[in-house]
């Protein structure tokens, strides 16, 4: 084995450790995981996993992430496009910083919306609902989007525009039958980001909600935050907030060091 | 490309900026006001000026967390940048391995990142953890609820853990968009491994990894979830950075003033990096097109 074979394999290795223990655990029973150490469930149990499946105050927390990264996937995407379009093709007053404008947002550090987006949502009556938290992520995930889709359409050629303009299409029309075929593979991407980075915030989610809308990341931590220390459960939680991620990377594998470099890469 | 210039582009752009605008100005505007106030209750307010500000730059606590925050994020770029970097250039450039390296690399990207800090919580436990009896066994007294060394390196480890794979997905297509031409002239001219890393790849990959150092540093800049699942900010303080401050600050006790005034000097060394992010990034696309 050549040495760089021996770098990759060993850092593999310590990518895949936490995660197999993370598996490893959600299949044991308590009493295994606290009295004895062992490398793989002697006591092979799905408990943990029906526990999630039948309590309400479990699941419902998957549901409700589901829903508000929804709703920010579709809001985020549905204002990104035409606004991405602009960028890529016209020069306008104030562009430059506009486009800047928006960069600072996705790096906003999200503590610091915390309490002012805290009482706005409370104050319009929205704490503690899905779209407060769907609307307070497009803080980061509209720019991104910006950015990602202004990449992808810089590379479709502008002849493309013209012609059909030429042709007598409507703008609307151009936009929809022609142009977003063309980038579908760039909205796809797209949508996969936002969702993801939508799925893995928890600061934003946690503070703007209370029991309706709480997301399967806060009651995780307030499982930890409680005495009784439910490890198994715990365990098969989490395995279970990365199956999302892990059923689409596959389709997305060539484009996500492009997505987290805001298309620039 | 050459643009048109047309203003009634800004049609467009309307629905973002209204959007974004309702979801940063307006916040960012309530900051602003509360620091610069004294806030008593709704109709009992007074202007302070920069007592606020005054206040903060001279908290010993902040200090320490703004220290230790940029202690944190060099750690970071100095482990995590070279150790990117050699695994993108072990990895197989084509073919079903690359694609499936490609996939399990981008597994920890994906992971939500408080469940990051319960996968390393379990993990690292002496008692219960893989990580933590491998450590023992190696007869190092280890603990990191306990030990702030060990809570340091562990949150590190975690970073480096969940962070890596990042840089070396940027440099591997840095490293996919070197033309075969490169790799056969260095060859005819009998250049060594180190050689071509040196002189070929290198400078190839210069642009990506400014990106990559840059997104490393904004995003340790602003790392809150992994710590707090981790290790909740202690033992003591040795490993409250910048966020948790802040969120201890403004949801914890309820010091409008003060963290609202932390808030911004936070905001503004954010958009000083951003800065920089930017013009390089634009240089870059300029580099390109020539």
């Amino acid at each position: 084995m050549k040495p760089r074979h021996f770098l990759l394999a060993a850092y593999v290795v310590f990518l895949m450790l936490p995660l197999y223990w993370l598996l490893n655990m959600s299949f044991k029973t308590n009493e295994e995981i606290l009295g004895a150490f062992t490398l793989f469930p002697h006591d092979f149990t799905f408990d943990n996993y029906r526990v999630i499946f039948t309590d309400a105050s479990w699941y419902m927390g998957y549901v409700n992430s589901i829903i508000y990264v929804t709703l920010n996937t579709l809001i985020s995407l549905t204002v990104a496009l035409p606004a991405a379009y602009a960028f890529s093709r016209y020069t306008f007053v104030g562009d430059k910083h506009l486009f800047f404008w928006l960069l600072t947002n996705r790096m906003a550090p999200p503590a610091v919306f915390l309490l002012p987006f805290f009482q706005l949502y409370s104050s319009i009556g929205l704490f503690d609902t899905h779209i407060a938290v769907a609307l307070a992520h497009c803080l980061f995930n509209v720019p991104l989007s910006v950015w990602i889709l202004e990449g992808f359409m810089s590379g479709v050629p502008k002849e493309i525009d013209e012609t059909a303009f030429i042709d007598g299409y409507s703008f609307p029309r151009f936009f929809v039958t022609i142009f977003l075929p063309m980038i579908r593979s760039g909205v796809g991407v797209t949508a996969f980001f936002c969702f993801m980075f939508s799925w893995v915030e928890l600061l934003l989610a946690r503070t703007l909600t209370s029991v309706n809308a709480k997301p399967i990341a806060a009651i995780m931590t307030r499982t930890v935050s409680a005495s009784g220390m439910d490890w198994g459960v715990l365990a098969a939680a989490g395995v279970l907030t990365i199956i999302p991620g892990a059923l689409v990377i596959w389709f997305v594998r060539n484009h996500i060091a492009k997505g987290f470099a805001l298309g620039r890469v | 490309m050459t643009k048109t210039e047309n203003n009634r582009a800004w049609f467009l752009v309307l629905p973002v900026f209204a959007l974004v605008a309702f979801s940063a100005i307006v916040p960012l505007m309530t900051v602003v006001n509360y620091s610069v106030q004294d806030i008593f209750g709704p109709d009992n307010r007074v202007f302070v000026g920069a007592e606020w500000y005054r206040e903060i730059l001279q908290d010993d606590r902040l200090r320490r967390a703004l220290l230790r925050q940029f202690v944190f994020s060099l750690a970071v770029l100095v482990i995590e940048i070279p150790l990117g970097i050699a695994v993108a250039l072990s990895m197989p450039r084509r073919g079903r391995w690359a694609s499936l390296i490609l996939v399990v690399l981008a597994l920890p990207l994906l992971i939500p990142w408080n469940v990051v800090g319960t996968i390393w919580q379990i993990f690292g436990r002496a008692d219960i953890g893989l990580g933590g009896v491998l450590v023992t066994a190696l007869g190092i007294d280890y603990n990191y609820a306990a030990n702030p060394f060990d809570a340091w390196a562990t949150v590190l480890v975690m970073d480096v853990w969940h962070w890596t794979s990042l840089v070396a997905l940027l440099c591997f297509s840095g490293l996919k968009a070197i033309p075969d031409a490169y790799y056969q002239a260095a060859r005819i001219d009998g250049a060594s491994n180190w050689a071509v890393f040196r002189y070929v790849q290198l400078p190839k990959l210069g642009n990506v990894l400014l990106i990559a150092v840059l997104l490393r540093f904004m995003d340790s800049f602003m790392i809150y979830s992994e710590p707090f699942v981790l290790t909740g900010g202690g033992p003591g303080n040795s490993t409250t950075f910048l966020s948790q401050t802040l969120a201890r600050l403004a949801v914890g006790q309820f010091d409008l003033g003060p963290a609202a005034a932390f808030s911004l000097i936070y905001f503004l060394i954010i958009l000083l990096f951003c800065w920089l992010f930017y013009t390089t990034m634009m240089q870059l696309g300029r580099g390109q097109q020539q």
